[in-house]
């Protein structure tokens, strides 16, 4: 255990919106069982008050997780020099087995949380809040993934000790083993480019589908993740080495660095916006659209798609700026 | 979204005549908010200031150091023994180092001297030259051209022009620093041509740094091998433990604030039911008071964020932290003098947000839920 | 028009003091009509004004505003309606203190977030209409009792609504102070607004703008002139 402010505030963080999500989801049991809009009687009352309490704790359960991630990131980064062997964040992941599956269920948890948000926003918008037992459905399924992820955070910072020898990212993203990374990495970077400017080609057409047919929406979904795992090997394989000028640093992680005018920053948030946006929208998609929402709803779904491809172009964009000026000569 | 915002503005709007309506009850937690974030800022403050001191100490320290001993006291190194580890595989750029304290009665203050490194070329000195420590600078008065005088303890003298003050990117690295020519410094200190205080090895593989030590103790059985790893550690041990007791003690003053701040939303005045009965009574919803109730808490937290943050880095770095200094002395005894450069990064300050702002909004949303869902026709009641 | 059909309202319900309120209770609010009801306290008709003002839901029965039926609204959307369509008058006008009588009267726009500056004229106006114009900047607790009433029927139009509901308006006047609130109704009236009172006081069930006096006792009407 090394106790550090940042792993003590990201262990609050991880405890909080846990126990948010858990107490929630211990109320949806509750309201799932009950849950009645007809009736005037007190106890629905009581019910449809406590969703205020539940929205806003939620809301807030989100907006702690997505700042910890950025924490739990940088703070991996500034912990890798107390690591032999480490130089960014990948060292200090690496540093005990649960660094990178922590960090892989921060991400899921976004996603998951995302989604729940895009259900409150659609829910609201329906005079007989047409969604709530989905939606509450919904929450009790990501219950264990936020005990997951606590668990995993406090598992990771425990298990670190200040004299691990660990492997940096240039150990982790070559290819001397089979591992994701590697492949990822091994990729050649010319073809990272052209699935990267293909899928960006796919993911404005699934859009422009999307935007008109319902029925295309979870397709769109499907898109979204799936263009999202093919810019991550994009940003590994190529974007990362154009940022660096160096032909073998692949690394996803020391782009947030201080380093690098904090680029990762401008590259990653437009594209888990549009990937969290888009499979929203998707998952969404997969629901009946209710009566009460007949107007709302796919008006809020087609703006959520429109948003996530502005998302995908903004990655795209800032992805392109950072190959045009680099100084790197990758592909002639 | 402009919409949102114009509602977002008069919620805020009647949040702040609000709060400026029970200044008084406000002011209380808002002064023991802004005590906590200046104390908990404090101590993060300082020991990020000290990590990074030690971390810049560390950057610049060689992989491996080899000390002489002699009687289990550190002795002078042999320019034999270097050539002996010269042949001890995977080590490269092993070097004597020269450097020693100097107690200057003129200005009662520690300097440290040393030579430049043969693989700093920036650094290198003729004789009769030398490179200062903006410490050294200050206290002498000295610029780059003028004359640095030192008496040695055997009554030496050592005249050397200022070639370079060094900037003050690390107080603790290169404050009390003297660099002079290894020919002034061997003088100086009267040593002879084939002694050296220590000798510095770099590794390549960081992984193979514990095997390069192993065989360099097995050629040189009499030295003792530090590497840089053991120093990390020594210093991170020195740091988490101390840092770590402090901060076990600011969580409880966390807790016992979070509850004291649960305990302040709930216990509202009947004036304030009242109002809030109204508001919903003329057409405000649940989720508007909520918001309102939000911006209160945001209002009072986020400014007194600032305010307590300011005071902690007025008091780490403009006062050396005197009202934490007495816990950390311990650190003290590593570097005997120093003034903290200062240094504020985007962890630093969202970890404090994280540990202060995190537990208060927590606390207490919960009753300003219960404030908000009061029933609307309770005031015709 | 406002329909209440077989409406009943129970408080703490299921509990051994529970309070049947309003039970079965059927009436029917023309448009631009004042309507006054009547009855001894416990009567059940503040509890009428609360749930026709979407301040509450029926326990059971439906509640129609042209049509739409309200009961089963959840709260949010009860809020939307109440700010749409209900301006409140209450008995103890229920200012809010320390608020000047301008910050008093916006208040119920603040949700809608209107432009201040056509916020500010409407103000400006009503408290032009109602006499206390010259009394905007002032903190309500300076105010006489009849310049916080007019103050609080100003801040019941702000958002323009069809119908306004005053709970016991006269109950701390004087008669010099009741008959201008009347006067008040007559102008609301005169503009198209519906009217509905609750009251104890004969100089209101008789005055001359009142169109309709309905009578209640233990939560059911007994008697609509």
């Amino acid at each position: 255990m090394i106790l550090h402010p940042p792993i003590l505030a990201l262990t609050l963080a991880a405890l909080v919106s846990a126990g948010a999500l858990v107490a929630a989801s211990a109320f949806a049991v509750r309201l799932l069982g009950r849950w009645n809009l007809a009736s005037g009687a007190q106890s629905q009352i009581d019910l449809e008050k406590r969703t205020y309490l539940v929205a806003v704790a939620l809301r807030f359960a989100m907006a702690v997780e997505i700042a910890a991630l950025v924490l739990f990131v940088f703070n991996a980064d500034r912990m890798s020099a107390m690591f032999v062997g480490a130089m960014c964040a990948v060292g200090a992941l690496n540093a005990s087995v649960y660094g990178f599956p922590a960090l892989f269920a921060k991400i899921a948890l976004f996603f998951g949380a995302s989604l729940w948000l895009a259900a409150d926003i659609v829910d609201a918008r329906g005079r007989d809040y047409p969604l709530t037992r989905w939606k509450y459905g919904l929450l009790i399924a990501l219950a264990p993934l936020a005990l997951a992820e606590a668990g995993l955070t406090i598992a990771y910072f425990l298990d670190l000790k200040a004299d691990t020898l660990t492997s940096c990212c240039g150990k982790l993203f070559t290819s001397d083993r089979p591992t994701i990374a590697s492949e990822m990495a091994g990729l050649d970077p010319r073809m990272a480019l052209g699935m990267l400017y293909g899928g960006f080609g796919v993911v404005l057409a699934g859009a422009a589908l999307a935007r008109r047919s319902a029925r295309a929406r979870p397709l769109y979904g499907v898109v979204s993740l799936a263009f999202f795992a093919v810019a991550l090997a994009a940003v590994v394989s190529a974007i990362s080495l154009y940022v660096y000028e160096h032909p073998h640093h692949h690394c996803p992680f020391c782009l947030l660095k201080r380093e690098y005018s904090y680029f990762g920053f401008l590259l990653y948030a437009p594209l888990f916006a549009g990937a969290a946006l888009g499979a929203s929208a998707g998952a969404l998609g997969l629901v009946r659209t209710p009566a009460s929402l007949a107007h709302a709803m796919p008006a809020i779904l087609r703006r959520m798609v429109v948003l996530s491809a502005l998302g995908f172009a903004g990655f795209v964009l800032v992805a392109t700026w950072a190959i045009a000026r680099s100084g790197l000569i990758l592909t002639g | 979204m402009s919409g949102w915002w114009a509602r977002q503005r008069y919620l805020l709007d009647y949040a702040s005549a609000s709060l400026w309506r029970r200044k008084g009850r406000n002011l209380v937690l808002w002064a023991i908010f802004a005590a906590l974030v200046f104390i908990l800022g404090s101590v993060i403050l300082f020991g990020s200031a000290i990590r990074r001191e030690a971390a810049l100490v560390l950057r610049d320290a060689p992989d491996v150091v080899a000390q002489a001993m002699r009687m289990g006291r550190h002795d002078m190194a042999l320019a034999s023994d270097i050539a002996k580890l010269k042949s001890v595989r995977g080590a490269d750029r092993i070097e004597g180092r020269l450097w020693g304290y100097l107690y200057d009665t003129s200005t009662d203050a520690n300097y440290t001297l040393q030579t430049p490194s043969a693989h700093a070329p920036d650094l290198a000195l003729q004789k009769g030259e030398a490179i200062v420590g903006e410490g050294v600078a200050r206290l002498r008065k000295l610029s780059e051209g003028k004359h640095l005088f030192l008496v040695s303890p055997a009554g030496r003298l050592l005249k050397a022009k200022v070639k370079k003050v060094l900037s003050p990117e690390s107080a603790l690295v290169s404050s009390d620093l003297v660099l002079v020519s290894a020919e002034d410094f061997r003088a100086f200190f009267e040593l002879a041509p084939d002694q050296f205080t220590d000798i510095a090895m770099r590794v390549r593989n960081p992984s193979e740094v514990g095997t390069v030590s192993g065989k360099g103790a097995l050629a040189l059985p009499h030295y003792r091998f530090i590497t840089r790893a053991n120093m990390a550690r020594t210093y991170e041990a020195l740091f988490s433990w101390r840092e770590g007791l402090l901060l076990a003690i600011a969580t409880g003053a966390i807790l016992a604030f979070a509850i004291l701040a649960f305990d302040k939303a709930s216990g509202l005045s009947a004036q304030e039911r009242r109002e809030i009965g109204i508001l919903k009574a003329i057409g405000w919803e649940t989720s508007d008071i909520i918001r309102m109730k939000l911006w209160e808490a945001g209002l009072i937290s986020v400014s007194a964020f600032v305010a307590g943050m300011t005071l902690a880095y007025l008091h780490v770095f403009a006062m050396s932290a005197p009202l934490i200094e007495t816990v950390l002395k311990g650190w003290s005894t590593l570097y005997p003098r120093f003034a903290l450069t200062p240094h504020v990064d985007a962890l630093q300050v969202t970890t404090l947000a994280f540990l202060t702002l995190l537990p208060y909004i927590a606390a207490v949303l919960a009753p300003i839920w219960r404030t908000a869902s009061a029933d609307p026709d309770r005031v015709m009641r | 028009m406002i329909e209440l059909q077989g409406v009943s309202k129970i408080y703490r319900q299921g509990r051994s003091n529970e309070i049947a309120a309003v039970c079965d209770l059927d009436l029917t609010l023309q448009d631009n009509r004042v309507t006054v009801l009547k009855g001894p306290s416990g009567s059940g008709k503040t509890t009428v004004l609360t749930i026709i003002g979407c301040l509450a839901r029926p326990t059971q029965g439906r509640v129609l505003l042209d049509g739409e039926i309200l009961s089963g609204l959840p709260e949010k959307f009860l809020a939307e309606v109440r700010r749409r369509t209900f301006g409140f008058a209450f008995q103890r006008f229920n200012l809010i203190a320390g608020l000047t009588a301008f910050e008093n009267i916006v208040l119920p726009a603040y949700p809608l977030a209107p432009r201040f500056d056509t916020l500010k004229a409407r103000a400006l106006e009503l408290a032009e209409t109602f006499g206390v114009a010259h009394r905007l900047d002032l903190n309500v607790d300076d105010l006489s009792g009849g310049e916080m009433q007019r103050v609080a029927v100003a801040r019941a139009l702000i958002n323009d609504p069809r119908v306004v509901i005053a709970d016991e308006p006269t109950a701390n006047l004087d008669s010099e102070r009741a008959a201008q609130f009347l006067d008040i109704v007559a102008t609301l009236k005169a503009r198209g607004k519906t009217v509905l009172m609750t009251s104890h006081d004969p100089r209101i069930w008789s005055a001359n703008v009142v169109d309709r006096v309905v009578e209640m006792a233990d939560g059911r009407i007994v008697e609509a002139a």
